[in-house]
């Protein structure tokens, strides 16, 4: 019985040594991993000779429901260029997708225009609804070059809804939700611009 | 022993692993990844290696020990050993294919509960010696393998018209020229990257294999009756 114990405890232990021995030396390179699949995706948006400052530590999190579309904290990653605000890109949540949240990426430049936007992660469906996604068509670059100004709050819709935006053939739900996701977070950017360029790391409840 | 019979044994263990007791075939076991992850052919030799490892890594220890492991306390050993060895595997996937690793996502640590793992370690490892179980573990693997990839290779080109996408994520760069496109401007045919693509096509393959093994039978039959009727 006793002896019994004791081989189980030598395995539970020996298996966890060869656990943690493996993850002290993949931590680091996991974590480079996660910074360049990170930044290349930033760099898509944002070209890398627009900003000099590394955006994946500077970022603030930000919780607001109502325009980013999570109860968690989203970041808000800062692009500067010689310490000047250059874009934010802003990663966000449309909640209303046809299979539950779509994780987005919207860059807006300083002037309130957007640099674009980027699927990161969803789950609508295979052959229609995954259209948003650039590997299977350019929709979502109908977003570049679009700004609260240039296009009336009417014209934030799907042209179904009398909007400017496309829809996808057999897919509605899934441009309609990324449509009002990118217009709220615009709207978050009006209305915050001034505070989320602020050194400080901190969190925004508002 | 003589070297004769340990290469039949050998043998026979090869065969099993590949056709005979295939895991995903005979045993049918670890469908779950094999129905959800082989929507293209990279993706079903991604899962197919990983699993082929852990079987080879478990199968191994599990023979190593199997003479200081008493009965009443294997399975909990059993799953000790191969839960550490999945994590292993997922970190160090993690760190070296980071993009592949996402595509196969929750699939890598549920190869812990791919119960293909814990029968091979009670039913072979535990009884054999070494050399034999890491064998067995390693064809066991190698026959889920290409049952991945045979699923994943008719459902890629039936659903997306080729082959070989995004064998970048594994091969590195020099891979992106490996995709074949079968058929110029395909539309797709969703049904087949779908969840019910994955059980149509095993479907197929099972009764594919089933009538290669009867005319085989069928054939042998026939052989043994011509014998037996030129002998009389």
């Amino acid at each position: 019985m006793i002896i019994s114990a004791m081989v189980l405890a030598t395995f539970a232990g020996t298996g966890t040594f060869f656990i943690a021995y493996t993850y002290e030396n993949t931590l680091d390179r996991i974590n480079e991993n996660k910074r360049i699949a990170l930044l290349n995706a930033f760099h898509v948006l944002i070209k890398p000779e627009q900003h000099d400052n590394d955006m994946f530590t500077d970022y603030i999190s930000v919780t607001n429901k109502e325009l980013l579309g999570s109860n968690k904290a989203v970041n808000i990653y800062r692009a500067r260029k010689q310490g000047k605000p250059v874009a934010v890109i802003i990663n966000s949540v449309a909640p209303d997708g046809y299979s539950g949240n779509i994780d987005l990426l919207v860059a807006i430049y300083n002037n309130g225009t957007l640099a674009g936007v980027r699927v990161i992660q969803h789950k609508e469906t295979p052959g229609l609804g995954d259209a948003i996604d650039t590997s299977r068509s350019n929709w979502i670059l109908g977003f570049n070059q679009q700004s609260l100004t240039n296009t009336s709050k009417q014209q934030w819709a799907v042209k179904k809804d009398g909007g400017k935006f496309d829809q996808l053939t057999g897919a509605t739900i899934s441009p309609r939700a990324i449509v009002k996701a990118v217009y709220n977070t615009l709207l978050f950017y009006k209305k915050n611009k001034n505070s989320l360029f602020l050194k400080i790391k901190k969190t925004d409840k508002s | 022993m003589n070297v004769t019979t340990t290469l039949n044994r050998y043998k026979n263990i090869i065969y099993d692993g590949l056709w005979v007791n295939n895991p995903a075939f005979v045993q049918l076991l670890g469908l779950c990844p094999l129905l959800a992850v082989t929507s293209t052919v990279v993706n079903g030799l991604g899962l197919g290696l990983a699993t082929t490892l852990t079987l080879v890594a478990s199968n191994g220890m599990v023979s190593l020990m199997r003479h200081w492991v008493r009965p009443e306390i294997r399975i909990p050993v059993f799953v000790l050993i191969i839960a550490a060895t999945v994590t292993i595997i997922e970190l160090i996937m993690n760190a070296w294919f980071h993009e592949l690793y996402n595509i196969l996502g929750i699939f890598i640590p549920l190869i812990v509960t791919n119960c293909a793992i814990i029968a091979r370690a009670e039913a072979f490892a535990s009884k054999n010696t070494v050399p034999s179980s890491i064998l067995d573990g390693l064809f066991m693997g190698l026959g889920f393998t290409a049952v991945l990839v045979t699923l994943g290779a008719m459902r890629e080109a039936i659903g997306f018209g080729t082959l070989f996408q995004q064998a970048h994520l594994m091969f590195g760069e020099s891979a992106r020229e490996l995709t074949i496109t079968l058929f110029d401007d395909y539309r797709g045919y969703l049904l087949a990257i779908l969840p019910p693509g994955a059980f149509i096509g095993l479907g197929l393959l099972l009764a594919g294999k089933n009538i290669i093994d009867k005319k085989r039978v069928a054939r042998e039959v026939r052989i043994k009756a011509n014998t037996a009727e030129a002998i009389s």
